[in-house]
Formats: C-alpha cells, sequence, structure tokens
C-alpha cells in the first residue's frame, strides 16, 4: 500500500493478486485482482476511508457486505470472499463481464424494441432481488450490467434494504440517499423498502434508454428533487413523436408518484415490456401534455402531507401481488373442470388489489406437411384458442387490464409451460389434471412434471 | 465458536430444556445464562442443578433481579404474584443452590463481549432497556463490542450509527451479521415467561467466527409448564400466561 492508501500492483492480499485499480467512486475504490493459484479475475472493493471521509463510507460498505452476504442467483454479483487488511475491510466480488446500462444510456435513444428487451431484462433480474426481500434504492445505468447473454446484473447494494435486517443506511444519515435523478419520491420523504421505489428508479431508466433525457433531470438541491412530487414528466412522445404508445404507457406507469398508483411489482414490467400487445392503453399512454398546474397544485398539497409508513418487508409486499398463471385446455371441453379452474384462481388471488391473472392454453404444432397451408392453419387455431381463452375467463368477472391471454406453441405442454412459468415469474400455476387415466398412460401427465419442476406453487385441479 | 445466550429462565424447566437441546443442534459450544434462573416457575431446584452442572462444564452465569430476591429482602417493588413466587422459591432452596445463586456476578466480559442481566450502566439498579437512549448509556458503560442483556422479556437488537443509537426488531431465524465498525446490544429475549404475545421460548445464538447473530423461538410444552404451576399452589395468572406469552 503507498502513501496515499492505495494497493501497489502485485500485492498479495489472502490470496488474491492486485493488478490494477478499476474503478474510484465517492465511497469505495475498486481493485481488479486474480487468485494467486490461478481462476477467474475478481474485484477487490473497499470503503474509501481517511480524513474528511463522508461516515456514510463505513455504512455502505457494511451494507453491501450484509445484502451481498444474503441473494444469490444469476442478478447479483457473488461475494467470493470478505476480511479485514492492514488497509482496512474489503470484499472479494465476482467481477461481471458484459456492458454497463450506462453505455446504452449513452446511445440513447434508443428503437422502442431495443428499450423493451433491455427494460424487460433489468426488470426480471429487479424483481428476482425483491423476491429475495432487498430492495436496491441506488438503481441507475451506472449499477446495471448487461452479460453478453442478454441478462441484467445489478451491483453496487451499499443503499440497498435488506427486510429482515437492521437498515444501517436509514440510521447513518437523516437525509435522503440516493442518486437525485431517479430517487422515489417516498423515499425523499425517507421511506424506505418499498420495493415499488425500485420500479420508480427503473421507470426514469426507462425514459431516458428511449428519449436521451432524463425525466427530471439533475435536480442539486432537495427542493429541486422534491418537484417530482408534483410535476409530471414531459410525456417522451412529446419528444419523440415515433415513440409507441405502449412504451409510454409503461414508462409513465412506474413513473406515477404514489407508489400504489405504479406497477405493484417488477415483475409486471418484464411481462407488459415483453407482451406489448397485451396492454390495456390509457391516457397515460396516449398524452402529449404534462397535467396543468390545477392537478400540480392539488399534488404538491397532498406532498406535504407525510407518507403512511410502510412497515413490511418487500417479501410480503410482493405475495400481495401474485402473478397467477392458469393453464386452461379449452379443447378438453368440460365444463365442471373450467369452473373448478375458475374457482382455484378465485381463491388463490384472494381480494388484494394487486394480483395478476395470466391465462395459458398450448397448441401442438400441426402435422401437415404443407407449409403454407400448415402455417394457416396455425393462424386460425391460435386465433380460435385465444377466443376460447377470454370464453373461459369472461364469467371470472375480472378487471380486464389485470388479465393477459397467450397461447403457447410447441409438441411439449410441460416444457413450454415450464418456460413461460419461469420467464413471466409466476407465483403460482394452476391447471387441470388430464381426465382419463388411459390417456395419460399413453401421453404421460404434464400436470405432475409442472408440478415437479415449476419454480412456484402449482394447484392442480381435479374434477 | 457459537455461543448460546439465554436469559430469564425463570425456572421454567420444559422451555430450558427445549432451548438448549434446540442450542445443541445449532452447534452451541457455550452457554451464557443472563440471570432470573428462578421466580415465577415451578421447577427452581431442578433448573439450577442443571445450570450448576452446566457452570462446572464452563457456562458463564450472571445474576438477575429475581436471583436476588430469591436469597431474601422485602421484594417491595415486586407485584403481588411474582412476590408469592419469590416466597415461595425461597422455601424449596437447599443451601447448595442458595451458594450458587449467591456467587453469580453481575457481568460477565468475555473478549469483545460483555454479559449483564439488566443494564451495563448501573448492573444492580435493574433498569430496563427499552429505548435507544437506555441502550446508548448501557453500550457506553459496556464499553464492548456486543453486549447482551435480558431483563426485558422482549427480543430486539439495538446498534449504534452516526452518534446515535437505533433499534431494530429481529426476525427469528434469520442470522444478522454484525459489523465490527459499530457497537450493538442485543436483548435476547425469555426462555421462561416470553410477554410478546408468542409462547415459544425465546434465545439468542452468536456465532463468535462469523460474527453473526441469530435470534430464535423455539416451542416447548408449555402446558406442562403451566400445570406444574398450578399443582405447585402459585398463582394462576403464572400458568395462564405462559400459554399466551403474554
Amino acid at each position: 500500500m503507498d502513501s496515499a492508501g492505495h494497493l501497489k500492483p502485485g500485492a498479495e492480499i489472502a490470496g488474491y493478486r492486485v493488478q490494477q485499480k478499476a474503478h474510484e467512486g465517492g465511497m469505495a475504490v475498486l481493485y481488479r485482482v486474480e487468485p494467486a493459484n490461478g481462476g477467474e479475475a475478481c474485484l477487490l472493493k473497499m470503503p474509501k476511508l481517511g480524513f474528511g471521509s463522508h461516515p456514510a463510507c463505513y455504512a455502505g460498505f457494511d451494507v453491501e457486505q450484509m445484502i451481498l452476504g444474503r441473494v444469490a442467483g444469476p442478478h447479483v454479483p457473488r461475494l467470493l470472499a470478505k476480511g479485514e487488511g492492514d488497509f482496512g475491510p474489503y470484499l472479494i466480488i465476482e467481477s461481471i463481464a458484459g456492458t454497463p446500462l450506462a453505455e446504452y444510456a449513452r446511445r440513447a435513444p434508443l428503437p422502442a424494441g431495443e428499450v423493451a428487451r433491455l427494460g424487460a431484462a433489468l426488470a426480471s433480474a429487479l424483481h428476482d432481488l425483491h423476491r429475495q426481500d432487498v430492495v436496491h434504492h441506488d438503481l441507475k445505468p451506472a449499477h446495471v450490467i448487461l452479460r453478453p447473454g442478454g441478462e441484467a446484473v445489478l451491483i453496487d447494494f451499499g443503499l440497498g434494504f435488506h427486510g429482515h435486517l437492521p437498515d444501517l443506511v436509514e440510521a447513518e444519515s437523516d437525509r435522503p440517499l440516493g442518486t437525485p435523478a431517479y430517487i422515489s419520491p417516498e423515499q425523499l420523504a425517507g421511506l424506505r423498502g418499498d420495493p415499488r421505489s425500485d420500479v420508480f428508479s427503473l421507470g426514469v431508466m426507462l425514459y431516458l434508454l428511449a428519449t436521451g433525457r432524463l425525466p427530471f433531470g439533475e435536480p442539486a438541491s432537495a427542493a429541486g428533487m422534491r418537484r417530482r412530487l408534483y410535476l409530471d414528466a414531459v410525456p417522451p412522445r412529446r419528444i419523440r413523436d415515433d415513440l409507441p404508445q405502449w412504451l409510454q404507457e409503461i414508462i409513465l406507469h412506474c413513473l406515477e408518484v404514489r407508489a400504489e398508483a405504479r406497477y405493484a411489482t417488477a415483475a409486471q414490467v418484464a411481462h407488459d415490456l415483453r407482451h406489448p400487445d397485451q396492454i390495456a392503453l390509457t391516457e397515460r399512454g396516449r398524452r402529449l401534455t404534462r397535467s396543468g398546474p390545477l392537478k400540480a397544485a392539488k399534488r404538491w398539497l397532498a406532498a406535504l402531507a407525510a407518507p403512511p409508513l410502510l412497515r413490511k418487508p418487500p417479501g410480503a409486499h410482493l405475495a400481495q401481488a401474485p402473478h397467477v398463471l392458469v393453464a386452461v385446455d379449452t379443447g378438453c371441453n368440460s365444463e365442471p373442470l373450467f369452473q373448478a379452474l375458475r374457482d382455484a384462481v378465485q381463491r388463490i388471488i384472494g381480494g388484494g388489489p394487486d394480483w395478476r391473472v395470466s391465462c395459458v392454453s398450448v397448441l401442438e404444432p400441426s402435422l401437415l406437411t404443407e407449409q403454407e397451408e400448415a402455417a394457416e392453419i396455425m393462424r386460425s387455431l391460435r386465433l380460435q384458442r385465444l377466443i376460447e381463452l377470454h370464453h373461459w375467463a369472461q364469467p371470472l368477472g375480472l378487471q380486464q387490464e389485470r388479465l393477459r391471454f397467450h397461447v403457447l406453441e410447441g409438441g411439449d405442454a410441460a416444457t413450454r409451460l415450464l418456460e413461460h412459468a419461469r420467464s413471466s415469474h409466476a407465483d403460482h400455476v394452476v391447471m387441470g389434471a388430464r381426465g382419463s387415466s388411459g390417456l395419460r398412460r399413453f401421453l404421460g401427465s404434464v400436470s405432475s412434471r409442472v408440478a415437479a419442476e415449476a419454480p412456484c406453487s402449482v394447484t392442480v385441479v381435479r374434477v | 465458536m457459537k455461543i448460546a445466550v439465554l436469559s430469564d429462565i425463570h425456572s421454567n424447566l420444559e422451555a430450558l430444556l427445549a432451548c438448549l437441546a434446540h442450542a445443541g443442534r445449532e452447534g452451541a459450544a457455550l452457554h451464557v445464562f443472563l440471570g432470573d434462573l428462578v421466580g415465577y416457575g415451578a421447577d427452581p431446584v431442578a433448573c439450577l442443578d442443571l445450570l450448576a452442572d452446566l457452570a462446572d462444564k464452563g457456562a458463564l452465569l450472571v445474576r438477575g433481579n429475581h436471583d436476588e430476591a430469591a436469597l431474601g429482602g422485602l421484594c417491595a417493588d415486586m407485584n403481588p404474584a411474582a412476590r408469592e413466587a419469590t416466597y415461595w422459591t425461597r422455601a424449596r432452596l437447599h443451601p447448595a443452590q442458595r451458594r450458587f445463586l449467591e456467587a453469580l456476578p453481575l457481568t460477565r466480559r468475555r473478549a469483545d463481549l460483555f454479559f449483564v442481566h439488566a443494564s451495563a450502566a448501573a448492573p444492580a439498579n435493574w433498569d430496563y432497556v427499552t429505548s435507544p437512549v437506555q441502550a446508548a448509556h448501557c453500550m457506553d458503560a459496556s464499553a464492548a463490542a456486543v453486549t447482551f442483556a435480558g431483563h426485558v422479556h422482549q427480543q430486539s437488537l439495538f446498534f449504534s450509527a452516526a452518534g446515535s443509537v437505533r433499534a431494530f426488531h429481529p426476525v427469528p431465524g434469520v442470522p444478522i451479521p454484525l459489523s465490527g465498525r459499530r457497537r450493538w446490544l442485543a436483548i435476547a429475549g425469555s426462555v421462561g415467561q416470553p410477554r410478546d404475545g408468542n409462547s415459544a421460548a425465546a434465545y439468542a445464538l452468536y456465532d463468535e467466527e462469523e460474527r453473526e447473530l441469530t435470534f430464535f423461538r423455539v416451542p416447548y410444552d408449555h402446558a406442562t409448564a403451566a400445570r406444574k404451576i398450578l399443582a405447585a399452589g402459585l398463582p394462576g395468572r403464572l400458568a395462564w400466561r405462559l400459554q399466551r406469552g403474554e
């Protein structure tokens, strides 16, 4: 270590050799290191300490260590080691190969399709984090890396919140902590732990990728940041008139001032970005002007009142917004089974306000050899299935904007259903059991495979 | 080493055995008892014999206000049920058990850990630590990285942050990493008389190497413990409160 407190290239720490400094931020310094006995390069992170360093540096470091030690999966870097050197505490973290989202943001505005692809990857990663009871609270392009395969990885958990651990960030500062351009209205009021705060920051990033501009600028003062509590963002289609209405609908839905008016989960954002044709467009998607001064004044007054205190862990919040996937074999024509499926769906969504139901049917590919004819038949079958799904769902009497309909194609129904359950972050799969045991013996049981391999709960209905 | 911290046993043998068995399965290698070994429950003799045996094997113990009351005095500041149970307990202690209680220190220290029944600020005053301000006094007095206390029959965790102290309500079974860059005060909860509406016995387990603290709740046979209290002729309120954790 030299006199300025920097690690020297070649130095060895707990079996890792320092290569060079990779990044120096306000709170921490990152070094590229590699295991002395060979292996993949990784990162050493140490808090930036010394005279005049911010007291939050330690808190941020503690929080990151705490949260990285508790989360897992492809959307967060792995914590490989931690320790105390003579230079202070450090973490050894997996180095993520890929492109920082900040690079995409520099090229913005991007085509709508690319915004949707990046946004869906980001929203999926975010939902995976929320499911682990963690809210990031400092989402911005610099904190997202896209792997070559397209998966998003979230980094830097220094301001994170874990629903089951002490909140060291809140304890450290009375000021709202976050990045001014991306911080959510409720974070400005000092409220932490709501996953929908991350959905707001996600909306800011989508806005940036779609328009090349930040919806609320980069305010330097607390008063400047508070403007987002009552002033709308300029509708993205005002900046870019070729932007599809569905994308504006999604972005502004994420940016709603009140958390309850936003998407309930990041999974719902991901689903809408992947299936824009299913979005029920509202005035939000069409508008070209901001709301008027009267509405702003009303919001300004409302913002004076303290927000309600939210004291439930992020996981409990998600549990109130289940995504139920119901597989309906509309070809089986059994009204008792159809009704039993509907009853099961009703029981699962209960009385909560934030559920979503995807009605899914799997279509087996046509065996016809004439390609053009086969494609035509498939098109009409797909349409017929969609109509049948809508017909099945009608007696449920549910709000249209909370329902989604998908016809999946493929010979192996179980595989297609499992893929769909995974990609749409389903919390519960409802499906019927094949009635006739002879047929089941011949074709194998779809439901038993789905029940065995699904990433969530499965209810198999039999009549 | 993993250290099981058990407080406020209050002569509840069923709860004590359940917690010791649980701690054993969790790999506890050292037991620390934070006082109030007796009072309220029907098994003071069996509990003290068991604890004396553990003390011989290296367990650390400190004294609580109920242990002191069991040795003598007027118990003027106790409620009637507690006083009745204290007098009942006194009548059952043999000289060996009295000597064991008399020898208990008010505090114990082990490396950067500190153990006390009530508050390190004035251990013999039996002050309740329920607020961040009281927790700050306690942590200042112990000058340890992690202070463990009992007395208050509810689990909580206090920690120092930017010149103040914050409170956290722990989630049972979730290990909490205790950063060495701040001070912590863990209130272990009560083994023998939980009072938070949950009848399960409470204790805490600290992993010294990982610097991780886990609060546990252990369901135990509270019906038997309550039956023994009634059979002993102790106030009925002491029995039924075990069923509800009140």
